[in-house]
């Protein structure tokens, strides 16, 4: 019976726990500095809207743990004694693994602007950003203003919950639309007007400079790089994620961005394994960036490194691309590659399609050459995963799919159909061109 | 004042108020209130057709009123911002006022109908004597304190109905399904019966007959007293009595079949309607714990075993013994109904033995054979059927399950329990649709591929207590006999992984986890 150490008790570091219990009978400890239970992250937001409390973002009962024999042990792992195999506990003490799992998760990426230490900058990673937001933004008379910097899915989630108790809220976008890095732009455009309908004061192209001090040590104002001063309480920080790493800096274990691995997810110390969001592919795979802060890879590395350590080798080896969201009101759901205009193949054309609401529209991406089917974003409209991950690995062509779109289709019932409206534009469009 | 954690906060609560018009529109409601109040403590009205019609308006104007100021001027979309922040809908103070008020409604409405002002022989007082006004006008007769029941039943289904829409406009299926309770609600089980009541005069008395109300539910269908007046009125009455027993027998096995139990419990049923609408706002406060659901199933198919034996014992209380006069006797009643329990029984032990769990195989196993034993026991040694008295069987069914368990802890403890303690816990009707909807149905919740996030809002906003989280994860459909279709689940998941559908029996229950996103030799690996 081998120790099984997993550093982590997010998706991946839980995926990991429950499939090794599933296959061997392993000792497990999992360890984790934040909290005492694995909790859903990207639930964060709805225990400040009031949707759900603390417990309910729990998946698992508290007595899953016992049940299933997982240890929990609360504490902050300072050093990694690699060739000992021990770790060494910030509160004191230490504990040996035979193999040991690192799934630590992202941490907040700042851009060392001047301020940034002040009180009321946070982001929205952790069960202590929550806390801090409800400390610091409990209600709109404690905090009539927040400025956000940063539109990504982090950012449009603090805006949704800081607006939920009515307190202003100022977004500053880099970009001329939203998260229009990643959408193409007709998407990125919609996603800003619904923003806006939101009373969110969205402004684009807008880079924030450096954050004031209100002379206590709490964010009075920031100042962006126009040199136009913005008061506010919090300044809500979603400009990305980044590995939270800080705590293997004096270890044997290879870093860059992330923790290094390969294919199998092993580190380059020996029963040292990395997954989830700290993890960095040296090889990035297909598409994919080399390090991947999105819920499902991480669990998908926890199925994968859990086959591996007990006893069938595997590689981490995902299929194809899928993704889901929330902008407010507007769901989103993604399968394969749809790019933004900066990150667009050559050989890629999109289809797009968009509801006369301006709440729904669908993009379709192809190959131009060989019309094969690349990826959908599709907005408002709910898609069936299985069926679309099937189109994309029989390499269906966008005729294809776009004539077979109702199969597609994941909506409750007696929701409006929109296919035909797709179809339409799509077949007038290709016979005019 | 209450043990919930309202959030996380050492500092501050977060806003919770309610907007101007929405406190006017509550004062309005509260007002037309506080005159059923007035009539209830004898205030003598002395039009009471306008006061009556005032009171009632202005309940009904305050909530549409209140429901507009809420959703109207918002995006369409979940409206549940600050749920577990407000006093009313996280047990708070107001939630216990709440609780006791309609428990305190309920008692009095139950054994103390004189307070109410009713008078069993001549004229009403207090607040019954206020209905009497639309009692005549509908019925012709002077109203009761279920009359007055019925009514403000009626009133909140529809109003608070209409809150339910504005809520989720932007979901056709919450829609129609609301459309369709309160279509149900006011019809069959306010209008028509009492336009059937006109119809009685002194040769002709159809007993009060909701059609949609079916046997279990409706445990007190087959009464001798019922029955006979079936019968009395000819074909009318035979009509509707056979219309009574192919309703449990013929027409809910095939829509259960097709639909699964949501035809009834969240499109028809009056229960159903009334925790649809004015209970939607406690739905979240069903346990969702494992020992819940194990309560549950215990309880409520005792319930069910409970009810069976009462109406045989009632039924065979009044049959004759001798077949020369009418074909169905004591003992050809008694004998079908143990052919009929063990067809039932074995025939799910031979074809879907494997899809039940380890105490439903106990459990049934348990009760079929004290049910048999009795009978042959009454046989055997003439000891009376079921050792107990029918009388007594029937007197303490309707006290325990009809009165406390329906009304007093059903829609009493909306606030505290959620809105579907009586559904999930306690009805019979909701344990034999949930019985062939788990092992004979089209119908399912299925899941996204892998899009699930573990958010947790399905779980939470169930109102049956089903924790669909722990399905979703895994990449299972969710076929669960509690499961009444309300479509919540789905409506609130922020990443489109749910979803209602009837479809065919083949690899319905799939129990491995099939996630999608892993390459698919892996997932072989993983469900080996």
């Amino acid at each position: 019976m081998e120790h099984i150490v997993i550093i982590g008790n997010g998706i991946a570091g839980i995926t990991a726990a429950r499939h090794i219990r599933k296959l061997s009978d392993n000792k497990i400890t999992i360890i984790s500095a934040e909290a005492d239970h694995f909790f859903s992250r990207t639930a964060l937001m709805y225990v400040y809207m009031g949707h759900m409390r603390w417990r309910d973002i729990e998946p698992y009962e508290p007595w899953f743990w016992e049940k299933n024999r997982l240890e929990l042990k609360k504490a902050y792992v300072e050093r990694i004694d690699t060739d000992k195999q021990t770790l060494h506990f910030k509160e004191g003490g230490s504990l040996q693994y035979d193999k040991l799992i690192i799934a630590s998760g992202s941490t907040t990426s700042f851009y060392g602007w001047e301020g940034q230490d002040l009180k009321g900058v946070l982001g929205l990673v952790s069960k202590k950003d929550l806390e801090d937001l409800e400390k610091y933004a409990p209600n709109n008379k404690e905090c009539s203003r927040a400025v956000i910097v940063g539109g990504g899915l982090i950012g449009v989630e603090m805006a949704e919950m800081l607006r939920s108790r009515n307190i202003d809220v100022t977004m500053l976008v880099r970009e001329e639309a939203f998260w229009a890095g990643v959408l193409p732009k007709p998407e990125a455009e919609m996603i800003s007007r619904h923003v806006i309908s939101h009373s969110v004061n969205l402004r684009h192209n807008v880079e924030m400079d450096k954050i004031l001090d209100d002379g206590n040590g709490h964010v009075r104002a920031i100042v962006t790089k126009d040199g136009e001063e913005i008061p506010c309480s919090i300044v809500g920080i979603a400009t990305g994620v980044k590995p939270q790493i800080s705590f293997l800096k004096n270890s044997n274990i290879e870093i860059d961005r992330g923790i290094l691995v390969n294919r199998m997810l092993e580190t380059n110390s020996r029963n040292v394994y990395a997954i989830g969001d700290c993890a960095q592919q040296r090889e990035p795979i297909g598409n994919r960036p080399a390090v991947e802060a999105v819920w499902y890879t991480g669990r998908m590395m926890g199925e994968a490194v859990a086959q591996t350590i007990c006893g069938k080798p595997f590689e981490y080896n995902p299929g194809n691309w899928f993704n889901s969201a929330k902008f407010f009101d507007i769901e989103y759901q993604t399968y394969g590659w749809v790019f933004s205009e900066t990150r667009k193949k050559d050989y890629e054309v999109q289809f797009h399609w968009k509801c006369a609401s301006d709440l729904r529209c669908v993009t379709i991406s192809y190959n131009k050459l060989s019309n094969e089917f690349l990826g959908i974003n599709t907005f408002g409209i709910r898609m069936k995963h299985e069926v679309l991950d099937r189109w994309l690995y029989e390499k269906r062509s966008v005729e294809y799919v776009i004539e077979n779109l109702k199969q597609a289709n994941f909506d409750p019932e007696f929701f409006k159909n929109y296919e035909k409206e797709i179809q339409a534009k799509f077949f007038n469009q290709t016979v005019k061109v | 004042m209450s043990t919930v954690q309202r959030n996380m906060s050492l500092t501050g609560e977060p806003p919770k108020t309610i907007n101007a018009q929405q406190k006017l529109a509550s004062a309005i409601g509260l007002l037309g209130l506080a005159l059923l109040f007035l009539a209830l403590f004898n205030l003598d009205f002395p039009n009471k057709t306008l006061w009556l019609s005032v009171s009632l308006g202005m309940i009904s104007i305050g909530i549409v009123w209140f429901s507009i100021a809420a959703y109207a001027n918002k995006h369409e979309g979940i409206k549940n911002d600050g749920v577990y922040f407000k006093s009313l809908t996280s047990r708070g103070f107001w939630a216990w006022i709440l609780g006791i008020a309609l428990t305190l409604f309920y008692v009095v409405l139950y054994w103390f109908p004189q307070y109410l002002g009713w008078a069993q022989n001549g004229n009403n007082k207090g607040i019954v004597a206020l209905f009497d006004p639309l009692s005549n006008l509908l019925n012709d007769g002077p109203a009761s304190q279920w009359f007055l029941y019925g009514t403000l039943y009626t009133l909140a289904i529809l109003a608070f109905g209409i809150k339910f829409i504005l809520k989720y406009r932007h979901n056709k299926y919450e829609k129609l399904r609301t459309y369709s309770v309160m279509f149900f609600q006011l019809s069959f089980a306010f209008l028509i019966p009492e336009f059937m009541s006109r119809l009685n005069s002194e040769s002709f008395s159809l007993p009060y007959y909701d059609l949609k109300n079916i046997w279990p539910l409706n445990y007190y269908n087959f009464e001798q007293y019922r029955v006979d007046s079936f019968i009395s009125v000819g074909d009318i009455g035979l009509a509707l009595l056979l219309f009574g027993i192919a309703s449990i027998f013929i027409i809910t096995p095939i829509l259960t079949y097709f639909y699964g139990k949501r035809w009834y419990c969240s499109w028809v049923c009056g229960c159903g309607g009334l925790a649809e609408t004015a209970g939607d706002p406690f739905r979240h406060l069903s346990d969702k714990r494992l020992v819940a659901w194990k309560v549950e199933r215990w309880v409520v198919h005792s319930v069910l075993v409970f009810v069976v034996l009462m109406t045989t014992a009632v039924i065979y209380s009044y049959l004759g013994d001798d077949a020369s006069k009418y074909w169905l006797t004591k003992n050809v009643f008694l004998i079908s109904v143990a052919v009929l329990l063990t067809l039932v029984f074995f025939g799910v032990w031979i074809f879907k033995r494997e899809e039940l769990k380890k105490d439903a195989r106990i459990g049934s196993i348990a009760y079929f054979a004290i049910i048999i034993s009795l009978i042959a026991l009454h046989f055997t040694t003439g000891k009376t059927l079921f050792l107990f008295d029918a009388e007594t069987l029937r007197q303490s069914y309707g006290f325990l399950i009809g009165a406390v368990f329906s009304g007093v802890i059903g829609v009493g403890f909306y606030p505290i329990f959620g809105s579907r303690v009586w559904c999930r816990f306690g009805c019979p009707m909701a344990a034999i649709l949930g019985f062939q909807q788990r092992l004979f149905s089209r119908f399912r919740i299925t899941t996204n591929g892998g899009q699930c996030i573990s958010c947790g809002n399905c779980s939470t906003y169930c109102e049956m207590g089903i924790d669909v989280r722990a399905y979703a994860q895994k990449g299972e459909n969710i076929v669960r006999s509690s499961c009444v279709g309300c479509g919540i689940c789905s409506a609130v998941c922020p990443r489109g992984v749910l979803k209602l559908e009837n479809g065919p029996l083949e690899k319905r229950i799939n129990s491995n986890e099939i996630l999608l996103g892993n390459d698919l030799d892996l997932m072989n690996y993983v469900n080996q």
